[in-house]
């Protein structure tokens, strides 16, 4: 059981760590100083539960790994996030249909994981799901300012969620680890994420005038470990620091 | 030279009031609610259990060494720092001199988690902390910090912090 609690746990820290790299890649570029500080904080929320997540499951193998260990110094067949959090930064429209996608899928996530029969997994979403409640309504927010905005912001925001809609399936994807996890009650059912998801999804892309993407072909692999082009760039950037310099403490 | 002061819990708590939050220095460790329990074996070794407020926030690893150094620099023998997650920290555990403080400081605290605004995502009403005026507009959800929004009032027009509700 516990090689599952780790791959679970591994899982849960890929896919916001990344997330949270891409959104600091922002630091500094923002198109508003306002929004520039959101992004970053919204990073730095993000990294805080990928801290508390590596750092468990660093417990949970117990080979003595620490958080730092397990971010810098894995490589990429390795890491196990979606390929959604991968994607590029893009145009604003990009980055938060991104998030939108995502948060929606992370508050009903975290809501479910405070009920895991695994004590720290509870903590941790105990601890997130206060911060996910806010980051949803953030990124929903801007997805209706941009839908039922002006015809460009419309235009981008439909021609974002065209484009990240075919990485979505990855978010509900089953498999061995996962149905073990969740009979063992330390996971939810990923079906009923999958319907909060889609009918928060709903409901904002209806109050933004945009039109839901059929679920066409699914991008899948992630969890694998086999990810987009995007992936290698992510962790050359994250991990520079330590690979030139073993050891090196700041 | 006095005698030194026998290390007790009240001792602890005592010198806690010296320890700062690092972003937010009007207020402490105490007022803000994130230290949640002292012990003192016999030894004279103090555990401190402290709990992050947000789960990034890069201010806690600095809490925590502070709280050491205060300690130690008392005489304390041996501190121990320990961070736990649950039960999460929450907006309301901050003390009313901690709000007070805050508001003198030109943050507006945070209302009570339980308000029922809070409750159905409505928005609250903020009062500014430099003219009192409720006349007053959100500009970001995301502040200076984790922990904070960003307000502006109409009246006075000063922009301001305010601390979000959890």
């Amino acid at each position: 059981m516990s090689s599952k609690l780790l791959t679970y746990t591994l899982r849960l820290a890929d896919d916001i760590l990344i997330l949270s790299q891409r959104l600091g890649e922002w630091c500094g570029h923002g198109p508003v100083l306002e929004e520039d500080i959101a992004l970053t904080n919204r990073a730095l929320d993000h990294l805080g539960e990928a801290r508390n997540l590596l750092t468990y499951a660093g417990q949970v193998e117990g080979k003595g790994r620490s958080e730092d260990d397990l971010a810098y110094l894995r490589m990429e067949r390795q890491y196990t996030n979606v390929k959604l959090v991968e994607q590029p930064n893009g145009d604003y429209a990009h980055t938060m249909v991104r998030s939108f996608l995502f948060d929606a899928y992370h508050l009903p996530l975290m809501q479910a994981l405070t009920k895991s029969k695994d004590e720290q997994l509870a903590a941790i979403a105990g601890k997130s799901v206060k911060e996910a409640t806010y980051h949803l309504r953030a990124s929903s927010e801007w997805i209706i300012r941009f839908g039922d905005g002006t015809e460009e912001s419309h235009q981008r925001a439909q021609a974002a969620l065209e484009d990240l809609w075919t990485y979505t399936g990855e978010l509900f994807e089953g498999d061995a680890v996962l149905e073990e996890m969740t009979s063992a009650g330390m996971a939810p059912d990923i079906a009923s994420i999958k319907e909060a998801w889609s009918k928060t999804v709903d409901q904002v892309l209806a109050e933004a005038t945009l039109k839901r993407p059929a679920d066409a072909f699914m991008m899948t692999g992630g969890r694998k470990g086999l990810h987009s082009e995007h992936m290698g760039f992510i962790l050359a950037e994250m991990q520079h620091v330590t690979r030139a310099y073993p050891g090196v403490e700041w | 030279m006095n005698a030194p002061e026998p290390i007790t819990k009240h001792r602890i708590l005592e010198l806690l009031d010296y320890v700062k939050d690092p972003e937010i220095p009007a207020i402490n460790v105490l007022e803000l609610g994130v230290v949640r329990s002292v012990e003192v074996e016999e030894s004279g070794k103090a555990i401190i259990t402290i709990t992050p407020t947000y789960t990034g926030c890069p201010a806690m690893d600095v809490m925590a060494a502070d709280i050491k150094k205060e300690l130690l620099e008392a005489g304390v023998p041996e501190v121990e720092v320990k961070l736990t997650l649950s039960p999460a920290w929450t907006t309301d555990w901050i003390t009313d001199e901690g709000k007070r403080k805050l508001k003198a400081y030109g943050i507006a605290p945070p209302e009570k988690s339980a308000d029922i605004r809070a409750l159905t995502g409505e928005q609250p009403v903020v009062a500014c902390p430099q003219c009192g005026s409720k006349n007053t507009v959100m500009l970001s959800l995301f502040g200076s910090t984790a922990c904070k929004a960003l307000w502006k009032c109409q009246d006075c027009l000063e922009p301001f912090d305010q601390f979000k509700c959890l």
